[in-house]
């Protein structure tokens, strides 16, 4: 039966193993629909403020607490400024940051990981330190940091790169320590396996051992943990900027949005509501995306 | 009786006339135990503990012995998977115990490993294709379309068709994925493999086609195999000499004809009289030495002969004085005290020659 299918195979047809994944990834249906999702706010945050041209700081007093209408499609806030603009605008500065901040924060996770992992001299010392990292009070320690380096940043790079890149790195350093011990326990699992050995006795240099056997096969955590990471850094910028230590007040984002509404939700429980959305969907997309490509990459899973 | 083994052993002899391939002396290898808060030593698992054997080119060497008992260790230890603790390894006279970095690597082209397990000896994430080619890779030696080329050759030489290249490691069934895992030891021509238990997660339908696989190529491509398994059976069909192992150390090595005719050593006495035989009447009508209580702790080997806490035969004396490596027929050694005196030894019914 299956012998049929080996015979009509033609000899090293090359087989890309991206295209294997896409076909893999085509037949995952929540991973498609995250695919739809997330493109379409990445895609309204990036064109939306060409469409709707209302600058999101205008003060428009009189419109204040203003219901949905045309001229203000989600509403305004006390002060008149038009949600659907503040959304577009404070979304820009989410994701960025989000992504930006868990691709440092994996990066960091899960070279730390391996290397302790699959390194025993190095292992006591960087897990000690993840140990230290873990224990560290975040909060007081962002205030620390921000505090430090807020206007030395800012005089440097100016205010929105400035802060942009200190709290990326902010939340970046201080996101990975998850990461890092469950890529470690994956990685101390694979070492083990026989098909390391066996790269090791066919004469294998170690990094290549580390890029082609061990990487490879600790995706899954990494996967689910960059998906998780990006829902963390938006919601732990959101409570930088309520701290008042993230982006200046009249600068939107996400988590800033959401933390202001909070105040009014009896008035305009649509202040809440619209950004709580977006956050979600975004990880939620992500989340599906993750799962998907997790399957993908998995060639037991992906049943060519 | 001294000369009938004689005429048995001719072929054999003919074959030891070969030069010596890897030699092995006074091997040891011990693993640490750590405990404490401070990870202090305490003592220390002497899994392969004074091994001496020879390998003759194009020699197949059975080491046989109870799971535990340091055979695999020993045949990782003589690839330099592990760093020996003590002893000598030699290949092609050459020393190799403190060989590293690129001259290890160098030295991995000529020896070569087949697995136990070909469900966990190959990366799942990669294709047949590019494990049976990494070695090719890694080493340099094939690049792009005489890659691929080799890559067929080798599929075909273990009887594998050169489309499965694209394929999985799970699309395949046990016997397919060791040959696989075969493949990937022959790539750089090496003259010696080590078969760590390749046929003992095998189904016994699939065993004798791998088994009759490593032979062949043996005579094609001229190899000398370390063949590690517990199923004597398979041993004596393959192995030209057979080494038999307990608890870290050769307890008897002979011409496999002549071990499993008349073995020496009361522990290979027991471990042929627990295979079973292929003849009803003769399995019922047997007698076996069962031997009492469990393999000792490597950890904490008894004193004088290691096997003296579960023989039949032993005396006060075993337990002081560790039998010497005596060598009591030609090419037949044997480690105890008593070996030879065919009195004391207990008796075992003959097994009759392999059907």
């Amino acid at each position: 039966m299956a012998e049929q299918t080996y015979q009509d195979a033609p000899l090293h047809e090359h087989r890309s193993l991206w295209m294997d994944v896409w076909l893999a990834f085509r037949n995952h249906t929540g991973a498609l629909v995250g695919v739809g999702v997330f493109a379409f706010i990445v895609l309204a945050v990036l064109l939306g403020p060409f469409l709707h041209g209302i600058d999101p700081q205008y003060l428009d007093i009189q419109a204040r607490n203003a219901p949905v209408s045309w001229s203000h499609p989600l509403g305004t806030d006390n002060l008149g400024r038009d949600m659907l603009a503040q959304m577009l605008a404070g979304g820009r500065i989410s994701l960025a940051v989000g992504f930006t901040a868990m691709l440092l924060s994996l990066v960091l996770g899960t070279g730390v990981g391996v290397l302790a992992g699959y390194f025993k001299r190095l292992d006591g010392l960087l897990m000690r330190s993840t140990d230290l990292f873990l224990a560290l009070p975040l909060l007081p320690l962002l205030l620390v940091i921000i505090m430090l380096f807020r206007d030395t940043l800012r005089a440097a790079l100016g205010p929105e790169t400035g802060i942009f890149l200190l709290i990326v790195f902010v939340i970046g350093i201080t996101s990975w320590m998850q990461t890092a011990r469950i890529v470690r326990g994956e990685v101390l699992a694979i070492k083990e396996r026989e098909f390391v050995t066996a790269a090791r006795s066919i004469g294998t240099r170690e990094r290549r051992i580390v890029a082609r056997h061990v990487l490879p096969n600790v995706m899954s955590p990494i996967m689910v943990s960059a998906t998780l990471g990006i829902a963390n850094a938006i919601i732990t910028e959101s409570a930088l900027s309520f701290l008042g230590l993230g982006f200046p007040p009249d600068f939107p984002t996400w988590g800033r949005l959401l933390f202001d509404g909070a105040n009014f939700i009896s008035i305009t429980p649509a202040r809440v509501i619209w950004p709580g959305l977006a956050i979600s969907l975004t990880v939620l997309s992500v989340n599906y995306i993750g799962d998907g490509l997790r399957d993908a990459l998995d060639p037991r899973l992906r049943g060519t | 009786m001294p000369t009938e083994p004689a005429i048995a052993n001719a072929p054999v002899h003919s074959d030891r006339a070969t030069p010596v391939l890897v030699e092995v002396e006074n091997l040891a290898k011990h693993f640490p135990i750590m405990r404490g808060v401070f990870r202090r030593q305490v003592g220390s698992v002497r899994a392969v503990d004074g091994v001496n054997f020879r390998i003759h080119e194009r020699e197949t060497l059975g080491l046989v012995g109870e799971s535990g008992c340091g055979k695999s260790t020993a045949g990782r230890v003589i690839l330099r998977l592990y760093d020996p603790t003590a002893g000598r390894i030699a290949f092609r006279g050459e020393d190799i115990g403190d060989v590293h970095g690129e001259s290890l690597r160098r030295l991995r082209q000529s020896m070569q490993m087949v697995f136990q397990d070909p469900q966990d000896s190959l990366n799942p994430r990669m294709t047949v294709g590019s494990i049976v080619g990494e070695p090719l890779v890694e080493h340099g030696v094939a690049k792009g379309r005489a890659l691929d080329e080799r890559v067929d050759e080798l599929l075909n030489a273990v009887g594998l068709s050169a489309r499965f290249a694209n394929r999985y490691p799970h699309e395949f069934s046990g016997g397919q994925r060791q040959r696989i895992g075969i493949a990937r030891a022959l790539a750089l021509e090496p003259e010696f493999i080590v078969c760590d238990e390749p046929i003992a997660a095998l189904d016994v339908s699939i065993q004798a086609q791998v088994v009759n696989l490593l032979q062949d190529l043996q005579e094609r491509l001229g190899l000398t195999y370390l063949f590690i398994s517990h199923d004597l059976a398979m041993v004596r069909h393959i192995a030209d000499r057979v080494a038999v192992m307990y608890l870290g150390k050769i307890v008897e090595l002979a011409p496999s004809d002549e071990l499993y005719r008349e073995p020496l050593h009361p522990y290979t006495r027991a471990l042929m009289s627990a295979a079973p035989v292929h003849d009803p009447e003769l399995e019922a009508a047997r007698e076996r030495i069962i031997l009492t209580g469990d393999v000792p702790s490597p950890a904490n080997p008894p004193s004088g002969c290691r096997f003296n806490t579960r023989c039949p035969m032993a005396t006060p004396e075993c337990s002081v004085r560790e039998p010497e490596w005596r060598e009591l027929r030609p090419g037949h050694q044997v480690a105890c005290h008593y070996a030879g005196d065919v009195e004391r030894m207990p008796a075992i019914i003959k097994t009759g020659e392999p059907g």
